[in-house]
């Protein structure tokens, strides 16, 4: 009975989290991004500088009709959206605030979370497929292409941090965790983070939903909640692996009063990469099809490699 | 070959990968450009071309501005009216009387011309510009409306440092012309002609 309610405690605690994380970072991203532009961004929702400017887009999104194309792929055009919102949800579930504030805890949490994020990219494919839209589907082929060039750097990164742990649990990594990291896993943090930009569509690696060339990609036709599902899912993704990033790479919930302040500080450091990801988008402007996949192979993936062959060598040397 | 060309004309990736993330992080801590329309109000130049006043008093419906108007869009009836001499046996005197004075700010595309050529200055700029209608017909506001925009309307500008007075007021500073036989009153010229004309009462009492 009570296992039952611990379970049910732990899914409405990884519930909710999901629910206001992505929108904290949105509302930073409104915000963040109007003052690099010298704007002041949302204002009037909610009465103080707009906080509750999400909340009003998501009434707007449930209140607007819920069109499906009369030559889509009826089902698989309205499940696609859930399939691409619910991994990042189960991956938010196993990501650790500290050792014990942590929705389930997997041994093979690390790999766990790699795979099921990748799981996220089937509900752009089958949305861009079942849309019947040549835009959809030239979006959804890039977002295609683009999640096969990053997936390997991305995980040879992660390989790289398990290796120096020891560990396969973003727990263990994160408790094996020095600040030596920030020099040693420097370059596999790099990786991991242009990579992660890129798996989450977000500029300068937007060409999936290139708007100035094919509208918005595989979500060209959405419209209403479904299409709000598709933007919550890339808000949820930045805050997974920006959470993934501070647990990886910046010791998560190590600093100080790290027994009572743990999952603050895992927090804090999850919203700085957030943030960081924000100005990316602002600063950057939009690469070419070819220029990406340039950067993939002949650059993050050597990158990533050199990366983990330092650590095998350093592990091995120092044991 | 052509991607080396471009790194050394452009000097490099990171250089410039570095150069907007400056960029953007400077124009954070800047305060914003936006303006708060209709929280704050707008600062407008004086010279603002928001919406015609007309003065209605100094009105004489000579149609100049009606005539020159490009789009025809300012209407004007008048009738005459004829005033009786005040004294008898004198002249009637005729003036114009404005009926209808409008303007269609549908149709008016804010050249100024109107008030460029009135020569009574009845017709003002005003840099009010919140008169927009849901029906483009309401566009079309007659003499009432136009003048109770003319409170609206700033003061000229200030004359440049060292030109020339306005004409009014070199008219006002100019002497009073004095009536032709009339008494000479005591300018400058007429007082020194009384001088002269006045030892000669005493010489005429001695004798």
């Amino acid at each position: 009975m009570s296992e039952a309610l611990e379970v049910v405690l732990r899914s409405v605690g990884v519930l909710a989290a999901f629910l206001v994380l992505p929108l904290l970072v949105g509302q930073a991203e409104h915000k963040v991004m109007a003052h690099m532009q010298g704007r002041l961004g949302p204002m009037y929702a909610g009465g103080f500088h707009g906080w509750a400017q999400l909340v009003a887009d998501g009434v707007k999104f449930v209140q607007k009709e819920d069109i499906t194309p009369t030559a889509a792929d009826r089902g698989v055009f309205r499940f696609a959206p859930a399939v691409a919102l619910v991994p990042y949800l189960v991956a938010l579930a196993v990501i650790p605030l500290t050792p014990s504030v942590v929705g389930a805890d997997v041994p093979a949490s690390a790999l766990f979370v790699l795979a099921v994020t990748a799981v996220g990219i089937l509900g752009t494919l089958m949305a861009g497929w079942a849309s019947a839209n040549k835009y959809s589907l030239l979006g959804a082929m890039r977002a295609a292409a683009q999640l096969l060039s990053y997936e390997l750097p991305l995980v040879l990164a992660v390989a790289s941090v398990c290796l120096a742990a020891g560990s396969l649990s973003l727990s263990g990594i994160a408790q094996a965790w020095t600040p030596w990291w920030l020099l040693w896993q420097a370059p596999g943090a790099v990786v991991f983070l242009v990579a992660a930009v890129a798996e989450l569509q977000r500029p300068p690696f937007d060409m999936p939903v290139a708007d100035a060339e094919i509208v918005f990609g595989a979500y060209t036709e959405y419209t209403g909640l479904r299409f709000a599902f598709f933007l919550l899912a890339e808000y949820a993704g930045i805050v997974v692996m920006a959470l993934l990033f501070a647990v990886l790479y910046l010791g998560g919930w190590q600093g100080p009063f790290a027994d009572q302040l743990g999952w603050l500080w895992t927090l804090l450091k999850g919203l700085v990469i957030a943030v960081l990801v924000i100005w990316l988008r602002v600063a950057w402007p939009r690469l070419r099809e070819d220029q990406l996949q340039h950067l993939a192979w002949l650059v993050l993936v050597p990158l990533a490699l050199a990366q983990l062959a330092l650590t095998g060598v350093w592990v091995v040397v120092a044991a | 070959m052509t991607g080396s060309t471009n790194r050394r004309t452009s000097g490099g990736a990171i250089p410039g990968l570095l150069k907007g993330l400056a960029t953007t992080a400077k124009t954070l801590g800047r305060p914003t450009h936006t303006a708060e329309y209709p929280d704050a109000p707008p600062h407008l130049p004086p010279r603002t071309r928001g919406v015609i006043a007309l003065l209605e008093e100094n009105c004489t419906s000579c149609m100049l501005c009606a005539r020159e108007c490009p789009d025809w869009c300012i209407y004007i009836d008048s009738h005459k009216e004829t005033i009786p001499s005040p004294t008898p046996g004198g002249r009637d005197r005729q003036r114009n009387v404005l009926d209808r004075f409008a303007i269609d700010f549908s149709l008016c595309m804010y050249c100024g011309i109107c008030i460029e050529v009135c020569p009574f200055d009845a017709l003002h700029w005003s840099p009010e510009f919140e008169y927009s209608e849901l029906d483009i017909r309401d566009l079309l506001h007659e003499k009432d409306r136009l003048g109770q925009w003319m409170p609206t309307v700033p003061p000229p500008p200030a004359l440049d440092p060292g030109s020339a007075e306005p004409a009014e007021i070199a008219a006002a500073n100019k002497p009073p012309r004095v009536p032709r036989g009339a008494d000479a009153p005591t300018t400058a010229r007429s007082a020194g002609g009384d001088r002269r004309e006045r030892p000669a009462p005493p010489g005429k009492d001695e004798q």
